[in-house]
């Protein structure tokens, strides 16, 4: 099950529907083993496509030495698919490279860069194989 | 000579789950041969044959002090003792 909190939520929509119709991606960072998805980072789609992403890959370096520096990992790995539906491509499973994130697909096909609802669903992808899981939003992560 | 190599998640199960390994290597291809000698399957992991000659797969990304190495040779890029070396694997996906 992924726990995410309302905010954090807000802003991974917003940055799904702001870059509709090319796909948007980037990942919250949490601390080791936490699974907490605590630090949401905004990351550019370097293929500026409405089929692909791809994280720059200085920026991709950057980001892991800031993760590392802080013991924090990805905990949620996002990105939009702008015409389709919110699950994995087969291009989403064959390079699914952290296993133990949620890779979270949200739709934009329904209404863009319009206010509107969203599909956002959460995924484990290990060894090729995708398992959905819920998704709990709460106003703000508890404390455990 | 030690080259300071970070392994990245996915590819822990080659190191017994080290998070970075040490290697040698005058460039990144001879050091990933010596990655292989210590340990095996790793380097089918990291580069392809593409007709015949053995290229850096697309969606690794390796870094030799914080540049990625296709900018400076890909395989043939120069190492030296100290270097630290980063594999991280794209972020990438998307619909198509």
């Amino acid at each position: 099950m992924l726990t995410i909190d309302q905010a954090t939520y807000d802003a991974i929509v917003a940055h799904a529907k702001r870059d509709h119709p090319d796909e948007a991606c980037g990942i919250v960072a949490g601390p080791e083993g936490s699974d907490r998805p605590e630090r949401h980072v905004a990351m550019v789609n370097a293929a500026g496509s409405p089929t692909f992403y791809e994280f720059d890959s200085t920026e991709l370096l950057a980001l892991y030495k800031e993760m590392w520096k802080r013991d924090e990992e990805a905990v949620v790995v996002y990105h939009s698919h702008t015409a389709t539906e919110a699950y994995p491509s087969v291009t989403d499973i064959g390079l699914a490279s952290e296993p133990h994130a949620h890779y979270v697909l949200v739709s934009t096909r329904e209404h863009g860069n319009n206010e509107g609802p969203v599909e956002f669903r959460s995924y484990k992808i290990v060894d090729g194989v995708v398992t959905e899981e819920e998704v709990t939003v709460v106003p703000e992560l508890t404390n455990s | 000579m030690a080259i300071e190599v970070r392994i990245p998640t996915i590819l822990r199960t080659y190191t017994d789950g080290e998070k970075a390994v040490d290697g040698a290597g005058d460039t990144l291809r001879a050091l990933i041969d010596d990655l292989e000698g210590n340990h095996p399957g790793i380097k089918d992991r990291l580069v392809e044959d593409k007709n015949g000659s053995i290229e850096l797969r697309r969606f690794v990304n390796v870094y030799i002090n914080d540049e990625d190495v296709r900018f400076i040779g890909s395989l043939d890029a120069q190492l030296s003792d100290g270097d630290q070396v980063v594999v991280l694997p794209a972020v990438a996906g998307g619909a198509r």
